[in-house]
């Protein structure tokens, strides 16, 4: 099996993605105005309820990263291919960027509306436990210096964190259902929906564009790490004249 | 299944001969339950509601000190690349360590029980099924335990790594032990136990497979 | 290609440790019967050679096949510098491990003869911490021996033994090989390797850069020493 040789960087996939960047910028910049200025401030939470047009979509796309994290350690322990390398260690580091950003949207939101920085919502906890778990392994990729093990070890811890992320969700749900009832989402007028989709789409376009550019530059430093043999010294072919 | 026979009687005959060692632990353990009786002060009331869950906290702590000590021996002399050498499958060198982890952690789990119970007086009338409740635990932490060990065995760092990656995935595992142990102790009038332990249940049925499949990944070189 | 099947053939094989190159390109061959000495400086490559060759190490290209097959771990065995033992546990419950694991007869009756073929038969019951280093090296010997496989791979067979030990390793290598068995030893003791092996290999910097009749080896193995004596000076 052929797993010496890095892939290169490929300017397409800047230029792609400096474009998406472009898009999703542009996406958010109306969907924050939409939030903050047009949409109707919400019946009981009032003004503070805003946050969500951020915060929805940053959970969403937190979870989208590792996703995609995760099927990159699956794609890249069965095919050895460097790119699904890349691609994880860009995934795992957005989602881990996207799932602190959550956690301290979480937070805000959490001090006006029910009085506390923190509530052991299911959704919460388990986005805090799964957070540290891809930190965990986000420290596991940088004191391995071997490409090839750091790649194989963090795609195994890759594979089992995120197969955990249902059990511990399902296990803080029963958890908390035994202190108090659990929030239902309410239903969520239209003119919310506007920015929040606007939001989401525009989350995702900047998603897609910092991941590309961090695998570009992963892959960058694999090229490195992975440079071909060094050609052989004259000392070696005088020895190996005869 | 004789591979995974012998990696067993392997694993045993070394944790019987490291006794000191298992000791040791088992000891930190206890005093890990009497320290954790000091951070909430002399309050019985309290400390009775909060027992099983030091228990678990205790043996959480310990178990790293369990799994991380099965593979110095193992890293060693290179042991387990020597193994693998014999033409062992990976899958029974983890199958024969994590079955001797889970019966290493559940005797330490049954010796801190009785700690447990002269710090923290709770009722004895479930202990029977707290036991039960100690052999599905230390099942869950045992497996994802033995492959991150043997994951972390072989960075720098392995004594922050192996708690850092194991324990964001072993919280189902706490939650519903620490559940169905304060149920079991403390009166559990509408049987809720049982769904806990059907849960540790269900996360023994995900991991015992998963980690055996993976483990070849993180031991070969 | 011969009627007999290489014991051991490998091409072109590759291995990286992070950004250096253990080893470059390099080819061998042996047939059953065969001793090949690899020869070369300290970080030349050997050790590494013999554990992909082993099947310890996955090379990052080329391939190693065995008797006609693809190499599978757990048909050559290797001696390394790693004794693969447990310190805990007494050379005989050690080795009783290891044929459990092969799924042999781990009977005392069954082990000792091993141990007494490597000069161990008295030390048997004692813990491996109280071993020396030469003695570990002798057990590694005994559960190498016990894998039977058809490929032996000896990593500085030498190191750490007693002259006695090198008369046994030696006659081992004469007796595996007139049991067929191919043997593959890696040394910087060329002049002693020379005199029972039948072929050579010298690696520097991983790649090979001569291979031979064993019985050129010095000499080849002085040049190599000349030029890159020459290469720093020039």
């Amino acid at each position: 099996m052929e797993i010496a040789s890095a892939p290169p960087v490929s300017p397409r996939a800047v230029r792609g993605a400096l474009v998406a960047l472009g898009v999703g910028i542009l996406l958010l910049t109306v969907g924050w105005y939409q939030g903050l200025f047009v949409a109707p401030p919400e019946h009981y939470m009032g003004e503070v309820q805003r946050i969500m047009y951020v915060h929805v979509p940053t959970a969403w796309h937190a979870l989208l990263a590792l996703s995609f994290a995760f099927l990159s350690a699956l794609a890249f322990l069965w095919k050895n291919d460097w790119r699904w390398d890349a691609r994880l260690e860009a995934a795992v580091e957005m989602g881990v960027l996207l799932s602190i950003l959550c956690c301290v949207q979480g937070a805000i939101w959490g001090k006006p509306t029910w009085g506390v920085w923190w509530d052991w919502d299911p959704r919460l906890t388990a986005m805090a436990v799964m957070l540290v778990a891809f930190l965990g392994i986000l420290a596991l990729r940088h004191l391995v210096d071997d490409p090839r093990k750091r790649a194989v070890w963090s795609s195994v811890a890759t594979v089992i964190s995120y197969a955990n992320v249902p059990i511990v969700y399902f296990s803080v749900r029963w958890w908390n259902s035994l202190h108090q009832v659990q929030s239902t989402p309410k239903t969520v007028d239209s003119a919310m929906v506007t920015p929040l989709r606007i939001n989401a789409f525009g989350m995702l376009f900047v998603l897609i564009a910092f991941v590309t550019l961090r695998s570009q530059i992963a892959r960058r430093r694999l090229a490195a790490e992975l440079a071909p043999p060094p050609a052989a010294s004259t000392a070696l072919a005088a020895g190996g004249e005869r | 299944m004789r591979a995974v026979a012998a990696a067993f009687y392997k694993d045993l005959l070394l944790g019987w001969r490291g006794r000191a060692q298992g000791m040791a632990v088992a000891v930190f353990g206890a005093t890990l339950l009497l320290l954790l009786s000091f951070a909430v002060g002399p309050n019985a009331q309290m400390l009775r509601q909060l027992g099983g869950g030091f228990l678990w906290v205790a043996l959480l702590f310990s178990s790293t000190l369990a799994l991380t000590e099965s593979f110095r021996l193992e890293r060693e002399n290179r042991a387990i690349e020597g193994m693998l050498l014999l033409g062992v499958h990976p899958a029974a060198i983890f199958y024969g360590k994590a079955l001797a982890n889970w019966l290493q952690l559940f005797v330490l789990g049954l010796l801190l029980l009785p700690v447990m119970v002269v710090l923290y007086d709770p009722s004895l009338d479930g202990i029977g099924g707290v036991i039960g409740v100690l052999a599905l635990g230390t099942a869950g932490l045992s497996a994802p335990g033995t492959l991150h060990a043997g994951l972390s065995s072989q960075t720098r760092a392995q004594q922050v790594l192996l708690p850092l990656l194991l324990f964001p995935l072993v919280v189902p595992v706490l939650i519903a032990a620490v559940r169905a142990t304060s149920l079991l102790l403390l009166g559990d009038p509408m049987g809720q136990a049982r769904s806990w332990a059907l849960l540790l249940l269900a996360f023994d049925g995900v991991f015992w497979p998963l980690c055996g499949l993976l483990f070849g990944h993180v031991i070969e070189e | 290609m011969n009627e007999t099947k290489a014991a051991i053939e490998a091409r072109g094989l590759c291995k990286r440790y992070g950004r250096t190159w253990a080893l470059v390109d390099v080819d061998l061959c042996i047939r059953p019967g065969e001793a090949l000495v690899v020869a070369g400086r300290n970080g030349s490559g050997k050790s590494t050679l013999l554990r992909v060759l082993a099947g310890s190490l996955r090379p990052d290209r080329g391939e190693v096949r065995l008797l006609g097959t693809s190499l599978r771990r757990g048909r050559a065995a290797l001696v390394g510098h790693a004794s693969f033992t447990y310190d805990l546990l007494t050379g005989m419950e050690n080795l009783r491990i290891a044929a459990r694991l092969l799924g042999r007869p781990s009977g005392p009756e069954e082990i000792q003869p091993f141990l007494d073929r490597v000069g161990l038969g008295a030390r048997g019951a004692d813990r491996v911490q109280a071993y020396s280093a030469g003695m570990r090296k002798r057990l590694t010997l005994a559960r190498a021996l016990m894998q039977d496989a058809p490929v032996l791979l000896l990593d500085e067979p030498y190191g750490q033994l007693d002259p006695p030990g090198f008369g046994l390793i030696d006659r081992l290598v004469d007796e595996l090989r007139a049991e067929g068995r191919a043997v593959v030893l890696a040394s910087h003791q060329v002049e002693r390797l020379s005199r029972i092996c039948d072929r050579a290999l010298l690696l520097d910097a991983g790649r090979a850069v001569w291979s031979g009749p064993a019985s050129e080896l010095p000499f080849a193995f002085q040049r190599l020493e000349e030029a890159s004596i020459r290469a720093v000076a020039g």
